[in-house]
């Protein structure tokens, strides 16, 4: 479990995290939603350890990450897997060898061992075709599926994602949910997935953490979404015409 | 005050290329890469200019004498101190400082706009050392290049010298032969060695500490590209002060 508590962090003037505090639990995916600017990714990056907070604390499986030394902070980072919103695909290597890149870093595996493992998560990720290609020759779904691969080469216990659907398309996005999804019930990992998008919202968000200026302003699941009063999510979630209808819809059949 | 903490970032920053060591096989890989960037893909135009910079000293030097007094010997003297003592280590590294150190914070400066670098350390890996470490160690070859560019340079002149009418190659010969001392070699390679230094870690620092997008690239390219070459005109003039006089 991931446990976080009274989170501040500051940039100069500006105070982005204003004491957070929640839970993130074992195969359960869950999102941070929030409007731009809301400090969805300076909470992001706080978990990931790239970001020090200035008060407050971040617990993983009950280990206080700043109270741990640089060895066991480089350990524990070797065990999450992390998706960026540009996908962060290495330029100079191959499809491949962005997905090996983990396991030549922190495993003493063979090479054939490590190219059977790569194909096993590269077709995990319905890539079977593009071992060889650039990520600049890559579609930006592509991109994100590589990224994901990448990130769970190593069997990691964490996975993070920052936006992991945005600039693609409405059907790309939804494959891309999906994958994290099946592969946070598959490996019983925890998934940590910042988002604006509505859609992963009502799909896959076993958890939803609602975060406006800094501070957390609602917390549930994607059923308890529906029948918030909170005004200021309803008024972020339901902005479009479409989740008005959807809401009113699912109240009117659970009634 | 922002200076004093560049400075300190800096040298922060070489300490920590040290540390936490990058997996062998994985560096060796890394290292061979970037010689083949930095070292062998720089040869091309360093031979190129030195070659005809060479030529350009010889004809200067054989023009600006005009007094018969003065033996015809001295140009390939003059083109051989010129090229060895300052041509070479100095002119060439403000070149490099352009092409390698542009390079550089241009690789690493996308690196971080795109988050690789954030991706790396995510990983659990030293960003500095994977980065950095590798160029330091392939610019350590760089006295290869100058020496290439020693040569080039003379030869140059010698081509220079004879073709154009202004010696015979028995003068010129002679000329580079005269008053040979040594250390001025190892003088050379000294401010060479330093030179490396500054042209795999300054660029890296610009690079690996920039913010922003794009603009912000190309505006940290052309900083590091001005600190390089300020450092290499300062240490230049410390050092020959320290080993020549």
């Amino acid at each position: 479990m991931i446990e976080v508590k009274n989170l501040e962090k500051s940039f100069g003037d500006a105070h982005i995290l204003k004491g957070i505090s929640t839970t993130f639990e074992k195969g359960k995916t869950s999102l941070v939603i929030g409007q731009s600017g809301s400090g969805k990714t300076v909470f992001l990056k706080c978990l990931l350890g790239l970001f020090t907070p200035e008060s407050g604390t971040i617990s993983y499986d009950g280990k206080i990450y700043s109270k741990l030394s640089d060895d066991e902070k480089r350990n524990l980072r070797a065990k999450m897997g992390m998706v960026f919103q540009g996908s962060a695909l290495f330029d100079s290597m191959t499809i491949a060898e962005n997905v090996m890149f983990p396991l030549r870093m922190f495993t003493k595996q063979t090479k054939d061992e490590m190219e059977d493992r790569v194909n096993f998560v590269l077709k995990r990720v319905n890539l079977t075709d593009a071992h060889h290609k650039m990520p600049s020759e890559a579609s930006g779904g592509m991109q994100k599926r590589v990224a994901i691969a990448r990130a769970i080469v190593n069997n990691p216990k964490y996975l993070f994602c920052d936006e992991p659907n945005s600039g693609l398309d409405p059907k790309t996005a939804m494959v891309i949910d999906n994958l994290i999804q099946e592969i946070t019930d598959e490996y019983n990992i925890i998934t940590v997935i910042n988002s604006h998008d509505m859609n992963s919202v009502m799909e896959i968000g076993e958890k939803i953490v609602f975060l406006k200026d800094g501070l957390k302003a609602w917390e549930g699941s994607k059923e308890n979404i529906f029948k918030t009063d909170n005004k200021v999510v309803t008024d972020f979630v339901y902005s479009s015409e479409l989740f008005k209808k959807v809401r009113k819809m699912y109240i009117e059949e659970n009634e | 005050m922002q200076y004093l903490h560049n400075i300190g970032t800096y040298f922060l920053m070489i300490a920590e290329m040290f540390r936490k060591p990058t997996k062998w096989s994985v560096m060796r890989t890394l290292i061979l890469k970037d010689i083949d960037d930095l070292i062998i893909g720089s040869l091309g135009i360093v031979a190129f200019i030195s070659f005809f910079v060479g030529g350009v000293v010889t004809i200067q030097t054989a023009l600006n004498i005009s007094n018969p007094l003065i033996p015809k010997y001295l140009v390939g003297f003059a083109t051989r101190q010129s090229v060895i003592l300052e041509f070479a280590p100095t002119f060439i590294s403000i070149i490099m400082a352009g092409k390698v150190g542009s390079f550089i914070t241009s690789s690493i400066g996308t690196m971080r706009v795109t988050e690789q670098i954030d991706a790396l350390e995510v990983m659990g890996i030293n960003a500095l050392n994977y980065l950095v470490f590798p160029k330091f160690i392939a610019l350590m070859l760089y006295p290869f290049v100058i020496s290439i560019a020693m040569f080039l340079g003379v030869i140059g002149g010698m081509a220079a010298c004879v073709y154009g009418g202004f010696s015979t190659l028995e003068d010129y010969i002679t000329g580079v032969q005269t008053d040979f001392i040594p250390f001025h070699i190892a003088y050379a390679f000294i401010k060479t060695i330093v030179f490396a230094f500054l042209l795999a870690t300054i660029p890296s620092y610009y690079g690996f500490y920039m913010r922003g997008g794009a603009l912000e690239v190309g505006k940290a390219s052309t900083s590091s590209f001005v600190w390089t070459s300020v450092m290499i005109i300062l240490l230049n003039y410390i050092l020959t002060q320290m080993l020549l006089s």
